[in-house]
């Protein structure tokens, strides 16, 4: 997809403590719909997934004391693009000691777009045990489905034009929280 | 990316080590139910064998298999090989099945850059002549890795048949360039000339094990082969033992953390004593296990991409 | 048919017209006389090579008698030695003889068989020297190149034996035990590359045990491909202690180093193989001093598939013929008589050729000349070359020198590069 040259304007969306709220809304979306997020697990899909599902479970054990269990989950051999771009380095899957089988788990990712990354984690998720449910938490969902899937928990929903792309960056990796909508203004 | 793995050479620090990170990641997906990945789906790998080389085929075979690629075997014997076709025509054969990564094992040095001008997918060298082993060097270098847990500045003796071996020479080169101060341990004889000056600039050249085994953090033990006693390499077996071989006398002289690796197979009682090839200091069997995750990492690089 | 060559200039001196005439240079005008424009044009002696491989009996699909004859016309040569490793060898009067008539049947340059020095270059037993010698072949030059006449003994027989009738041993040196299995020169490189090595000991201590055995019996000793700064060295002490000894290097060991076995192709495999920057100032240096007497190809035509393989299983050797004026130009520059003399007049005094190697200034001198355009440079492509065989290491390289015209006794063998008969 063709992504906007790094010149190109762009607005800032979510930043600093606005993400924290985003972040603390989905936490208690989560307590609510799971009934206090027994039995769950949080899988975050690497890169920014991965803080992404620890800062989830750590609001959800400041709000009511609940240990959730953290994993991560690499998506990249089981992407349906991998021949369209140069070889693409691996990200950690690590269960949580207690896996998966049984448990309702939460895939968390930073946005949603097309769906596919989603596609592939359910791939890979069905190659690593069964689980008794699955459900999506996506910091921003910006439109776009080229697949029928939906997230369960939306931090913001940002509308872009394809020609936009959507930036998250985390202070774990990226050393601030910030979403940008790049390209397409004019 | 690389597009071929001909020779240790063929890998700067960063990709040997994006290599080492691939393959863990491949070692810690190998330990759950399902062995499958997806990633290869629709490759064809072809493993072409000029030499009986059963281990380093199945190691390949279950890498490509893991992945999901469509394995080939061709191997020279009971194929249109024996019947002295040219390795440039079996080339053009593979390149006609749609070889996406031809991986070779041969007797005569330099096979693989050969066939690197024939075929248009990656070539992977599996063992030439007496060239170099890169994957060895890798999973060996893996192993070294998850054992004492770094790579720069350990300081590893080869010690053995240097001169006529792969596995050695591809060590030297991936080793330094990872970091790794080599030491070359064997009897002048099979001490290549120059040695330093052919591979890397580092390598230091010992004729006495005794001196090398207390500042080791892993001793290499490579396979010598009987033959090379008629070719007045060494007197006898006996001498050679005594000389060069790794038994539980020297074994007691190294630092507690230190490894003893081999390649295998290998001359139990000639280069290695039994005991010490059995002893928890030994890693020869994970470098078989690793040698899975190894291969599966440098096949995933090599054709997981565009 | 007499030829006028206009303002060509012999070995760099002022032009001048130069006339020939019943197959010898004349010392005054022909009236119609062909004329070839020589202007800007160099005339050598034509060259003599002492060390050619022409295949034929047995190889034909690498090399024959003719199409070797054509590539030796067209690099300028009037006279080549056709080593005697063909299949059969030529160990008796009959296949020398039958090569003798081929080259002759070609008509493009005087062929001149060299003899085996051992039955079936076995290294066993005497082949019939004598027979040679005095067959229709006139045989003088004798050798076992591919091989080393390795057993002592008999090559001080050998030595001996051929002062009867004035011959001479050409020796491949290579001590055959320190050669086993060897693929490249040994050294850093083929440490690097996993090729066994050939260590430059190995030709230097047959020269240096021939050198004394052709002093102890008086004998003349002519050297094969000297590729070794060592070599030189023995042989420079041979001779200021006034041993008999010759030497030739060919083109390919004057310029090519053995970093170029990196890729592993086998276009760059020789026997004895290239070797390093230094071997290949040091042999520079000898051709300039006079220890190398000669520069002789070595020109050994492969067919493909001996060559499009893996490195162990190709056959060693390279072409030469059609690209060795160019590279002794490119090495040592216009030097004409250094030329003449290492191309021309040295190898035909070395293997008894008396029409070749001539004063071209002397009225009388058999007209065997080439014509060389020093200021024309090519492009080597090996589909180009009239040799049967395509393996030139120089293939794509830019190369000074064109020859224009060859004349073997009086008649033009080539005529505007292309070979006219």
């Amino acid at each position: 997809m063709a992504q906007p040259r790094a010149d190109a304007p762009s607005k800032i969306i979510l930043e600093g403590s606005d993400l924290s709220r985003v972040v603390d809304r989905i936490a208690h979306q989560i307590l609510e719909k799971t009934s206090g997020a027994t039995g769950t697990v949080l899988l975050g899909i690497p890169t920014r997934g991965v803080p992404l599902a620890h800062r989830l479970a750590a609001r959800i054990h400041a709000f009511e004391g609940v240990d959730v269990p953290v994993g991560s989950l690499d998506i990249t051999l089981y992407r349906d693009d991998l021949r369209l771009q140069a070889t693409r380095a691996l990200g950690k899957t690590e269960l949580p000691p207690g896996g998966i089988d049984g448990l309702r788990v939460i895939l968390v990712d930073d946005v949603l777009f097309s769906g596919r990354s989603v596609r592939a984690a359910l791939d890979a998720l069905k190659d690593l045990g069964r689980p008794s449910s699955v459900q999506l938490a996506v910091l921003v969902d910006r439109g776009h489905r080229q697949l029928p899937i939906r997230a369960d928990y939306v931090g913001k929903n940002i509308p872009t034009a394809l020609s936009e792309s959507v930036k998250v960056t985390l202070t774990e990796i990226d050393g601030a929280d910030e979403v940008k909508l790049i390209g397409g203004l004019q | 990316m690389i597009k071929h793995l001909r020779s240790a050479a063929d890998l700067d620090a960063a990709t040997a080590t994006l290599i080492l990170d691939t393959a863990a990641e491949m070692a810690a997906l190998s330990g759950r139910e399902v062995k499958k990945l997806p990633a290869l789906r629709g490759r064809t790998v072809v493993n072409l064998f000029y030499e009986d080389s059963t281990r380093t085929r199945i190691s390949f075979e279950a890498a490509a298999k893991r992945l999901s690629a469509d394995v080939i075997n061709f191997s020279a014997k009971g194929s249109s090989v024996s019947k002295g076709e040219s390795l440039k025509d079996t080339a053009l054969t593979l390149q006609a099945m749609g070889a996406d990564a031809v991986v070779i094992r041969h007797p005569a040095s330099g096979a693989p850059h050969r066939l690197a001008n024939w075929v248009e997918g990656s070539v992977v060298n599996a063992g030439d002549g007496t060239h170099e082993h890169p994957t060895q060097a890798l999973l060996d270098a893996y192993t070294m890795r998850s054992r004492l847990g770094r790579l720069d500045g350990l300081r590893v003796a080869i010690v053995g048949d240097v001169l006529h071996s792969r596995v050695a020479r591809s060590n030297v080169l991936l080793l330094t360039t990872l970091g790794a101060q080599v030491t070359v341990v064997g009897p002048p004889t099979l001490i290549p000339l120059n040695v330093a000056a052919a591979l890397s600039a580092s390598t230091k050249v010992s004729y006495d094990l005794d001196s090398v085994i207390p500042d080791s953090d892993v001793v290499m033990m490579l396979r010598v082969q009987t033959e090379r006693m008629q070719d007045s390499y060494f007197p006898s077996s006996r001498e050679y033992s005594r000389r060069y071989g790794l038994d539980l006398r020297r074994m007691k002289q190294m630092q507690e953390h230190a490894i003893v690796m081999h390649p295998g197979p290998m001359n139990r009682g000639m280069e290695i004593a039994p005991e010490v090839a059995d002893s928890p200091r030994s890693t020869i069997v994970e470098q078989v296990a690793n040698g899975v995750s190894v291969r599966m990492a440098v096949l995933y690089l090599l054709l997981g991409g565009k | 048919m007499a030829y006028l060559l206009k303002g060509v200039s012999i070995l760099g001196a002022a032009p001048v017209d130069l006339y020939i005439e019943k197959g010898v240079i004349s010392g005054k005008p022909v009236d119609g006389a062909t004329v070839v424009d020589a202007t800007g044009l160099i005339a050598l002696p034509g060259l003599v090579d002492v060390h050619t491989h022409l295949r034929e009996p047995g190889r034909e699909d690498a090399e024959t008698v003719e199409t070797g004859s054509r590539a030796a016309a067209l690099g300028g040569y009037t006279a080549v030695c056709a080593m005697a490793n063909t299949s059969p060898v030529a160990d008796t009067a009959g296949v020398v003889e039958q090569v003798w008539r081929l080259g002759r049947e070609a008509g493009l340059v005087d062929v001149q068989p060299i003899g085996a020095v051992t039955v079936g270059l076995a290294g066993k037993q005497m082949a019939e020297l004598g027979a040679m010698a005095t067959s229709a072949a006139n045989v003088r030059i004798f050798s076992d190149d591919g091989f080393c006449v390795a057993d002592p003994k008999l090559m001080r027989r050998a030595l001996e034996y051929v002062k009867a009738f004035d011959g001479v041993i050409a020796q491949h040196a290579e001590e055959p035990r320190l050669t086993e299995g060897a693929q490249m020169h040994e050294g850093e490189v083929s440490t690097r590359l996993g090729l066994t090595g050939w260590p430059a000991v190995a030709e230097e201590a047959i020269i240096a045990r021939d050198v004394l055995l052709a002093e102890h019996v008086g004998s003349r000793l002519h050297v094969c491909h000297v590729s070794t700064a060592g070599s030189v060295e023995v042989l420079r002490q041979a001779k200021a202690r006034g041993v008999r000894v010759t030497a030739e290097v060919t083109p390919h060991h004057l310029l090519l180093t053995d970093e170029l076995a990196a890729g592993y192709d086998p276009v760059f495999k020789v026997n004895p193989p290239l070797r390093t920057a230094s071997d290949v100032a040091a042999l520079r240096q000898a051709v300039l001093d006079g220890v190398i007497d000669v520069v002789a190809t070595d020109h050994a035509p492969h067919a493909v598939q001996d060559k499009e393989c893996e490195w162990s299983y190709a056959r060693p050797g390279m072409l030469g013929l059609e690209t060795a004026l160019p590279i002794v130009l490119s090495v040592f520059g216009p030097q004409w008589d250094l030329i003449a003399d290492r191309m021309s007049i040295a190898p035909a005094r070395i293997a008894g050729l008396d029409g070749h190697g001539g004063d071209l200034t002397q009225a009388g001198t058999p007209a065997n000349l080439t014509l060389v355009d020093p200021a024309a440079s090519w492009v080597v492509d090996p589909a180009g070359l009239a040799s049967r065989s395509r393996n030139t290491p120089y293939a794509g390289m830019t190369l000074p020198g064109r020859i224009v015209a060859t004349f073997l006794r009086g008649e033009a063998t080539v005529l505007d590069g292309k070979v006219a008969k």
